[in-house]
């Protein structure tokens, strides 16, 4: 594996933080999903806990609301043996004025090792990384990149596929304000899959078919010989007639449903980021489908994907405590 | 007009029958047919048609229809109507809108949504087709509005209403004002392949206006609404339809500068048509005269160089469509000063004879004068009508191309009885229509 001569690194993750999956190559993504791989086992046992970042401090920060993300993260570096402290929007100086490079530079003089940042501003993650000394992981922003997501995704599939190379991926939903679509957009074409985007002409931005996907407004259409179809959340202040005219409309036409379904192939898989609006863009039976559906299986691989980002990312720190690096 | 006689009681049942219309005139725009002939009709759809076609072969029990050598024309497809019902049956119901049409040859119309309640949901509009099959004269179809609430801001259920049959969206006498909500509707509708239909005025330009902004508004002391209110919306909405490739059509034109700018957008290939209705091309302005409320219309009538503009518009093909513009008012909403009265006019019965005046006054051929008024419109909204041919739906209109009448408000069929071409001289008489078959509409000999 090369190494860029900014960030030396023998680790073959030649980043100091994890800020997208755009620009990254096909190796790299391997590499955080092989390692990922060899977490999930771990995770399954009674004793979880490693000493990996043992001596490591990691800092969740997210000016937005999240159950999953924000636990998935702490449990990884839980599990891995580092210290944990979450700040989010209720509690954040931000809310008395501060500003977001002024609050990273707060948070950068206690010298945490790894930042985790979720905010609702596009780019904003890429503008805290380049003030503070650690390494930094988007936790997603705004409607740009969400790349734990994706490779939590792309970890899913490839453990009940074998692959990700070939298979044809539809993602449904609101595509435009999405950072899971674009994520999982770039990470699927990276790998060698057929991305496929389905969503109505109002959530779908003419230029996206330039990110080397399939646009469709058509449902059916677009699910048509399917591996997996990925929904995504439709936000309810998206409902009320300026993007889509009602949820009885939306369900109507793009919520996944078993009619739709069958146009996929036979076995096509669903997947969904959660947190889910049943009746909204999934009927209740889908989501529930034990066969079909991965939803809770993403869930279970989101810690495992965030423990092999903390492990490649800490590895290209300084070492923590004269450890072993 | 005199006498008149509505076909009633016999009107309602199926047609069951053959029906041989024999010395007709055959006029098919579609097919550019212009040939003497006969036409017979097998329940509800055409069986045949052709030169060869006469009284004399049909099998027995053949119903003979003489037409005097009339001409015999797909029945009208008039685009724009507006019917008041549910709401305002003072003023037009769908049964006495639909006796209009009939009268005047129409054999499908379409009606605005603009009613009380709107017709922005399912429920509404299935409301007016039930109505529709009660009253079961002309054919009833109904857009649905483009905001829920005319309110200019949120969506309808365009999915769910274009699944119900609504065949277009609009909102009717109001423009989509806020570009932003237009962008949304033309993008969205593109998901249904939905026809999206614009009232062309910029609203604050329009402002309080009552006619047209110019020397004779100035000198009646009224507020005038100017050309460019039609000209922004359609430039405005024009960059819409470039940005979304949405189905767009401008309605009721009345501008040379509005035609400009939708012919150049048909040179560049987009998808956008309009329609004008028969105060544009055949009054102008100064037919306000002496404060004549019949003669207040939305857009109001323009100057005489505007008038010529649509009638080159109409000949070059940058109109796609003729409508009637039926906007009915009741006294109270016209016998009252200017700035006071209702935009509208009447126009279901005059649509037919005044639009012939194109035909008649040597601008266009008949053919194309009706094409406006039949293949096209039914083409534009994707209606299986319009067209005589065999398996096509036996909606017919016959009549008396030349015989001469002057237009008589109070003798309207419609319950408005105003017009703005009230005592105009003109020619074409209906003198039969037939829809599905049944003849909705029978003219009197003497009439």
């Amino acid at each position: 594996m090369k190494t860029s001569a900014a960030q030396p690194s023998n680790t073959g993750f030649p980043h100091r933080h994890l800020l997208g999956i755009e620009g990254l190559k096909p190796a790299e993504i391997t590499l955080l999903l092989d390692l990922a791989e060899s977490y999930v086992e771990q995770n399954r046992q009674p004793d979880k806990k490693r000493a990996v970042l043992r001596g490591r401090t990691l800092i969740n920060l997210f000016f937005e609301t999240s159950t999953r993300t924000r636990t998935s993260f702490e449990l990884a570096a839980k599990r891995m043996g580092a210290d944990v402290i979450n700040i989010s929007v209720g509690d954040s100086a931000i809310k008395k004025g501060e500003t977001l490079l002024d609050t990273a530079m707060t948070l950068n003089a206690m010298h945490p090792d790894v930042l985790v940042v979720r905010t609702p501003f596009s780019g904003a993650v890429n503008l805290l990384s380049q003030k503070v000394n650690g390494a930094v992981v988007n936790a997603g922003d705004g409607s740009h990149e969400h790349p734990t997501q994706a490779l939590l995704d792309a970890l899913t599939i490839r453990r009940r596929l074998g692959r990700l190379q070939g298979l044809t991926v539809a993602i449904c939903g609101d595509i435009s304000h999405s950072r899971v679509a674009r994520s999982n957009v770039h990470l699927l074409n990276t790998m060698g899959a057929r991305v496929r985007v389905v969503a109505p002409p109002t959530l779908l931005p003419g230029p996206f078919a330039r990110l080397g996907v399939e646009c469709f407004t058509d449902m059916r259409k677009g699910l048509e010989g399917c591996d997996i179809v990925m929904m995504l959340r439709l936000q309810s202040e998206r409902m009320q007639g300026a993007y889509v005219p009602s949820v009885h409309e939306y369900f109507r036409f793009w919520g996944l449903d078993y009619e739709k379904l069958e146009t996929a192939k036979p076995d096509a898989l669903i997947m969904h980021p959660g947190p889910m609006n049943r009746g909204v863009e999934i009927d209740s039976e889908v989501a529930d489908d034990l066969g079909r559906s991965l939803i809770r299986e993403q869930v279970e691989m989101g810690v495992a994907v965030r423990m092999a980002c903390l492990d490649v990312l800490t590895r290209n720190l300084a070492p923590a405590n004269g450890g072993a690096a | 007009m005199a006498a008149r006689d509505i076909a009633q009681g016999d009107a309602r049942k199926p047609a069951t029958g053959r029906v041989a219309y024999v010395n007709a005139r055959l006029l098919d725009p579609a097919s550019g047919l212009d040939a003497k002939g006969g036409l017979v009709t097998d329940g509800e759809a055409i069986a045949a048609l052709g030169p060869e076609i006469s009284a004399k072969g049909q099998p027995e029990g053949t119903a003979i229809v003489d037409c005097g050598g009339h001409c015999l024309a797909p029945g009208l497809v008039d685009m724009r109507v507006q019917v008041r019902e549910p709401g305002e049956e003072h003023k037009e119901t769908i049964a006495s809108a639909s006796r209009a049409a009939v009268a005047g040859g129409v054999t499908a119309m379409v009606c605005l949504p603009n009613t009380e309640p709107l017709i922005d949901d399912v429920a509404v509009l299935e409301f007016v087709a039930r109505r529709a099959r009660e009253v079961k004269l002309c054919k009833i179809f109904a857009y649905a509005t483009v905001t829920k609430g005319l309110k200019g801001e949120a969506l309808t259920e365009m999915g769910l209403l274009n699944e119900a049959g609504a065949t277009g969206f609009t909102d009717g006498t109001a423009a989509v004002s806020n570009p932003q909500v237009m962008r949304r509707a033309l993008s969205y509708a593109r998901a249904f392949d939905a026809l999206v239909i614009q009232h062309p005025e910029e609203k604050h330009l329009a402002g309080t206006g009552a006619m047209n902004e110019g020397e004779i508004a100035t000198r009646l002391g009224l507020p005038g609404i100017p050309v460019a209110a039609e000209l922004i919306m359609v430039e405005r909405d024009l960059r819409l339809v470039e940005m979304t490739q949405g189905r767009y059509h401008a309605a009721h034109l009345s501008t040379a500068l509005a035609l400009d700018e939708i012919r150049q957008a048909k040179r560049r290939g987009l998808r956008v048509t309009c329609d004008t209705a028969p105060p544009y091309f055949a009054l102008n302005e100064s037919a306000v005269g002496d404060y004549r409320t019949f003669a207040k219309l939305s857009p109001p009538l323009r100057s005489e160089d505007d008038r010529r503009a649509v009638v080159a518009a109409l000949k070059d093909g940058t109109i796609d469509v003729i409508a009637s513009d039926h906007a009915p008012q009741d006294q109270d909403s016209k016998r009252v000063p200017f700035m006071q009265a209702e935009f509208g006019t009447s126009g279901l019965e005059t649509l037919l004879a005044v639009s012939l005046e194109l035909y008649h006054g040597g601008h266009l051929p008949l053919l194309k004068v009706l094409e406006l008024m039949t293949v096209r419109p039914a083409d534009l909204l994707r209606l299986p009508l319009g067209r005589l041919k065999p398996g096509a739906p036996a909606d017919l209109v016959l009549f008396d191309l030349d015989r001469p009448w002057q237009i008589d408000a109070d003798l309207l069929v419609s319950k408005s009885k105003n017009s703005a071409f009230d005592e105009r001289p003109v020619q074409g008489v209906v003198l039969r229509t037939v829809v599905d078959g049944r003849a909705v509409f029978l003219r009197d000999a003497a009439g």
